[in-house]
C-alpha cells in the first residue's frame, strides 16, 4: 500500500464521514480515513459481516435505496482514500490523531480533520436497568440489523423518540415477539408538533406508517406513560409504569430496550480543544461550530454528523459534504458556492424537523430529577443517585467534574457516555439550578479502554 | 438451529445458514456461526456475560455498539475483549462465565 503524506483526516465512516471523504476525493484530496468499525456505514446504515445474506430491503426497509447508494459511495471512497477500518482514535493531541488498530498503535499527524463521531442512545437510569436483558433502543436495533438476532422472546420497548417506534416495528416485522411500545411523550405533544413535523412530509409519513403497522398487529402502544421500574431478579421479568391517567400497570417481558433520543459523541472534539456551548434543544454541551461545520476557535477542526448535534442521517450526509467543502475552501481551493448554499438550506430545514421531533417526543428530564436515591446511576461502577446527591453536601460539588471526583460518577470505563447526561440532570435538580450551569464531564484519553500492552 | 442456541437470552431470527463454529467456555462448548460477535454467541447460549465487580449482579451488555464497555469478557490466552465488537472465532477459548 502506498501512503502519501496524509495531512487531511476524517474520523468516522457513517453518513457524514462517507460524504466528507467522497467530497475531498472529488476535489483531488486523498484523506486518511479512520473508523472504529470493520465496515463503513456507521450505525444507522450499519452493515452486517460479509457472510450475511439478507438483502438491503430486509435490513434498511424504506431507507434501502439510500443505504445502498451510500454503501456504494463508501466502497468507492474507501478504495481511493487511505482508509483504516477497525481503528480507534483514542486521543487528539499535539496535531496528531493517536490511533490503535490491527496494525498496532500509531500517531497520525494532521493539518485539518473532520470529526464525524456519531451518537449513542440517551439514557435515564431507572431501577432494574442494569439487569441482563435490558438494552438501549439502538443496541436492540443493532442486534437485529448486524447480527440477525432479537434481544429476547418477548421484547418491550419504552422511552421516547423516533427510534422507539422504528425499532419496535423492525422487531415485529422480523418475527420477534413485541410485548408493548410505551412512549413517555404525551399524545398532545405530537399534535402540537404537527406543523414542524410536516416540514419533512416523507419522514413524517414513515413514522405514521410504523405506528399504523404496529397497531394493526394488535401490539399495545401507549403515550404519556411514566416509567417506574424494570422488574426482575437475576434477569428481566417485566416493566412497571403508570399509564397516562396515572394508573399503575405491569407488563411481563424477558427483554427490554429503552432510550430517550440520542446524544452526540463529543469526546474527540473536546480533546481536540474545541470550545463547547450548552444547546437547549439538545439539552447537551456541544462543540461550537459555524453553519459550515468549522469548529469556532479551533482552526483546522471541522464537525459533521450527529456527533455535532442530532439532526439525523440525511442531514449527516449534508453536514459531511458541507464540512469537507469548508475545509477545501479554507485551504484555498475553489468550491461551488451554490452547492454550499443548497446544503445549508437543507440543514436549516433538517433543524426545523429536529425541533418538531423534540416537541413531539419531549425529553423527560423530570425522570432524572425524581430518580430514587437507591437507583444505580453509573452502571460502570454501580454508583447510586444518592451517592451523587450526597457529594453535594459540605464539599460544594456544584459542578459535574467535582461531583465526579467525589462520587466517581462518570469515572468508569465508559467515561460517562451512558450516565453523564442523566448525572447532570440529577446534580442540577439537587442544586436547584439550571442544567446548563452544572457543566459537563471533561473527556480524558484514551476515550475508550485500550488493550493492555498496546501503548 | 441447535437446541443450545435457543436456550439463551437472544433469539436468532435470520441468517441461520452460515458456517457453524465451536467455542469453549470454561468446561463447556457452545456452537455459534461465523460472523456472530462474541456477545451474540454467548447470549444465544447463555443468560449473561459477567458479574459486576461492584456486587450488583450479572451483566449482559447494554449498548451493543462499543460505547458502554459493559460486555468485557476474558479469553484463556489472557486477553480481555469487548464482546460486542469482537468476532467469535472457531476454536476460541473463554474463561468460564461466573
Amino acid at each position: 500500500m502506498s501512503i502519501a503524506p496524509a495531512r487531511i483526516a476524517v474520523v468516522g465512516a457513517g453518513p457524514a464521514g462517507i460524504r466528507a471523504v467522497e467530497t475531498l476525493l472529488a476535489h483531488g484530496v486523498r484523506p486518511v480515513w479512520i473508523d472504529e468499525a470493520p465496515r463503513t456505514g456507521g450505525q444507522i446504515y450499519r452493515r452486517p459481516p460479509e457472510n450475511f445474506r439478507r438483502d438491503a430491503h430486509a435490513l434498511y426497509g424504506f431507507e434501502s435505496g439510500k443505504a445502498q447508494r451510500l454503501h456504494r459511495s463508501a466502497d468507492a471512497a474507501a478504495s481511493r482514500a487511505d482508509y483504516h477500518p477497525s481503528t480507534l482514535v483514542w486521543d487528539i493531541a499535539e496535531g496528531a490523531l493517536h490511533t490503535v488498530g490491527p496494525a498496532g498503535s500509531r500517531a497520525i499527524p494532521f493539518e485539518a480533520a473532520i470529526l464525524a463521531t456519531g451518537a449513542t442512545d440517551r439514557i435515564i437510569p431507572l431501577p432494574g436497568w442494569t439487569l441482563p436483558g435490558v438494552y438501549t433502543l439502538g443496541g436492540a436495533q443493532t442486534a437485529l440489523k448486524a447480527q440477525g438476532v432479537a434481544i429476547g422472546r418477548r421484547c418491550l420497548f419504552f422511552g421516547t423518540g423516533p427510534l422507539l417506534y422504528l425499532t419496535a416495528y423492525q422487531y415485529a416485522k422480523a418475527g420477534a415477539g413485541v410485548a408493548a411500545v410505551l412512549d413517555t411523550g404525551p399524545a398532545s405533544a405530537k399534535r402540537r408538533a404537527l406543523p414542524e413535523l410536516l416540514t419533512n412530509g416523507s419522514m413524517f409519513a414513515k413514522g405514521l406508517y410504523y405506528l399504523a403497522w404496529l397497531r394493526s398487529r394488535g401490539i399495545r402502544i401507549e403515550s404519556g406513560i411514566d416509567p417506574l421500574a424494570i422488574r426482575g431478579g437475576a434477569q428481566v421479568a417485566g416493566f412497571s409504569f403508570r399509564d397516562s391517567r396515572g394508573r399503575g400497570a405491569e407488563i411481563d417481558a424477558d427483554a427490554i430496550a429503552f432510550g430517550y433520543h440520542l446524544r452526540s459523541e463529543t469526546q474527540l472534539a473536546d480533546l481536540a480543544g474545541c470550545r463547547f456551548a450548552f444547546e437547549a434543544v439538545e439539552r447537551q454541551w456541544l462543540p461550537e461550530r459555524d453553519e459550515a461545520g468549522r469548529a469556532i476557535g479551533t482552526p483546522g477542526i471541522y464537525l459533521a454528523g450527529d456527533g455535532a448535534g442530532i439532526t439525523g442521517a440525511d442531514a449527516a450526509e449534508a453536514t459531511g459534504e458541507r464540512a469537507a467543502l469548508a475545509l477545501l475552501a479554507d485551504r484555498g481551493m475553489s468550491v461551488s458556492a451554490t452547492r454550499c448554499a443548497d446544503l445549508e438550506r437543507k440543514l436549516a430545514q433538517a433543524r426545523r424537523f429536529r425541533n418538531g421531533l423534540a416537541t413531539a417526543f419531549p425529553f423527560p428530564a423530570y425522570l432524572a430529577r425524581k430518580m430514587n436515591d437507591e437507583t444505580i446511576l453509573c452502571r460502570c461502577e454501580a454508583v447510586t443517585a444518592g451517592t451523587l446527591r450526597a457529594s453535594i453536601g459540605g464539599i460544594a460539588a456544584s459542578e459535574l467534574n467535582r461531583a465526579k471526583a467525589f462520587a466517581r460518577v462518570g469515572m468508569g470505563r465508559c467515561q460517562g457516555r451512558v450516565c453523564g447526561n442523566a448525572a447532570a440532570e440529577v446534580l442540577a435538580s439537587a442544586l436547584n439550578c439550571d442544567i446548563g450551569s452544572v457543566g459537563r464531564l471533561r473527556s480524558q484519553p484514551p476515550v475508550k479502554p485500550l488493550p493492555v500492552g498496546l501503548l | 438451529m441447535s437446541e443450545t442456541a435457543q436456550a439463551g437470552r437472544f433469539r436468532r431470527l435470520a441468517e441461520s445458514g452460515r458456517r457453524r463454529i465451536q467455542l469453549t467456555v470454561g468446561d463447556g462448548r457452545i456452537e455459534a456461526m461465523e460472523g456472530d460477535s462474541l456477545l451474540t454467541a454467548l447470549l444465544l447460549a447463555g443468560q449473561h456475560l459477567r458479574q459486576s465487580e461492584f456486587g450488583d449482579g450479572p451483566r449482559a451488555g447494554f449498548c451493543l455498539m462499543g460505547a458502554c464497555q459493559d460486555c468485557w469478557v476474558s479469553l484463556c490466552d489472557g486477553r480481555r475483549v469487548r464482546a460486542c465488537t469482537t468476532p467469535a472465532e472457531d476454536g476460541m477459548v473463554l474463561e468460564a462465565i461466573p
